[in-house]
């Protein structure tokens, strides 16, 4: 019987394998090894977390945005994410994880979201700066998985990219408007920057030597490219917009390679970032208390309805 | 009483009059009026749609997903019911 099952597996592996050599999509209920499943909730899982938290850094100013005109569109942003946090949460599901079991997780620290939500936003010009380098960076990281080999993350990350492209043209007007005003707003500008450029580089994740799982996640299909290559690619983008906005990066390395047709750029603080993963960012305390007491104020929201639901249910059921 | 005890809803939407309603994918809400709701608002804020479906997902019947499925096997041999099945002279026109 074992010596069947194993036969029986090794089947369904071959299969697995022949779907993701031919380039097709996986789907929900195909076969698929264990971790091809786990790795994909944990990935699917982190990047929902991460659009959820993600909506705090913003909302931040949601109250404080100068104009009625800035204010509607950084709530359309901030209510993005959260849309992209239910694609996400959706995918997730697909694999057999649930909802309410990830936010738990994220409540508990059990599972992790990108440590760039973790940076605070005193000023004004972070809202702008967010959207030019942050969801620039994002983008980067996501275009890519459009062509996830699992289906429904493929998906999910289509319906996302469309709309990035709009958070990070807001944020990059926002900021040529600043740049147009006064020498304080340019000021504010460049100082945000300043603060924004290493966390958006270490988005990408530590360097290809000291990412252990990006060779099995490349031959499954979940991940496209390497960290670095990911990362030259963002610099090598964001360069020429500085220079149309008139700001700098604050790296002495900074500087365009003609053998290699890219920029050299300096290492981001690898040290920084571990203590960040690690939970001592400035505000790893902060977000998570915000999410676990929006959850719990959203408690007795969650048991009216599935009270007026299930009331309205037996009523129909006695008219019947 | 949580979140994970509203059942799941698969939700299809219609792009535009003339087109199929087509799966987007899937939320939770505690009954199908939320359902309807929910769904317009994570996916169709951007005029993605014209009318909406929504179903629990518990209610869906669906084949076995491989493609090796033998519940397909009744249209692999019926290679009569494709038009290039035929052998018409090229001289016969509009055909």
């Amino acid at each position: 019987m074992a010596a069947a099952d194993t036969v029986a597996e090794e089947e369904l592996e071959r299969d697995f394998d022949g779907i993701l050599e031919a380039g097709q999509r996986i789907e929900p209920r195909d076969w698929m090894p264990q971790g091809y499943r786990s790795t994909l909730i944990r990935q699917i899982a982190q990047h929902a977390h991460s659009e959820i938290i993600g909506m705090q850094p913003e909302g931040n100013w949601l109250t404080r945005a100068p104009s009625l005109r800035r204010k509607a569109i950084l709530m359309a942003k901030v209510q993005d994410e959260a849309g992209h946090g239910l694609y996400l949460y959706s995918a997730a599901e697909t694999l057999g994880a649930d909802r309410g079991d990830l936010t738990v997780k994220l409540i508990e620290g059990k599972q992790k979201y990108s440590s760039i939500f973790n940076y605070p936003t005193p000023s004004y010009a972070d809202v702008g700066v967010i959207g030019w380098l942050v969801d620039g960076a994002a983008i980067c990281n996501q275009v890519p998985l459009c062509r996830s080999s699992y289906g429904p993350y493929a998906r999910a990350m289509i319906r996302v990219c469309k709309e990035e492209s709009f958070h990070q043209r807001q944020g990059f007007e926002l900021l040529m408007t600043m740049m147009r005003g006064t020498d304080a707003q340019r000021e504010m500008v460049q100082e945000s920057v300043n603060r924004w450029w290493w966390p958006a580089l270490m988005m990408f994740g530590p360097p290809d030597d000291q990412s252990p799982n990006t060779e099995q996640s490349m031959a499954w299909g979940i991940k496209r490219h390497t960290n670095d290559e990911l990362r030259q690619r963002f610099v090598d983008m964001s360069v020429p917009q500085a220079e149309v906005l008139g700001v700098t990066f604050p790296d002495p390395d900074l500087a365009w390679n003609d053998e290699r047709g890219a920029h050299d750029f300096g290492a981001p603080d690898w040290d920084e970032f571990m203590q960040v993963v690690k939970g001592n960012g400035p505000c790893n305390a902060e977000r998570v208390a915000n999410r676990q007491e929006a959850h719990e104020d959203g408690a007795w929201v969650r048991e009216a309805a599935a009270e007026f639901a299930r009331k309205n249910l037996a009523a129909e059921r006695a008219d019947r | 009483m949580t979140d994970r005890d509203w059942p799941l809803y698969e939700v299809f939407v219609r792009g535009k009059r003339g087109l199929n309603h087509v799966h987007v994918g899937s939320l939770r809400a505690a009954d199908d009026q939320m359902a309807l709701h929910h769904a317009r608002d994570v996916y169709t804020r951007r005029n993605e749609g014209v009318s909406i479906w929504v179903v629990q997902s518990a209610t869906i019947t669906s084949s076995s997903p491989t493609e090796k499925d033998p519940f397909f096997a009744p249209s692999g041999d019926k290679v009569y019911r494709h038009p290039t099945f035929y052998d018409i002279p090229d001289n016969v026109p509009h055909m």
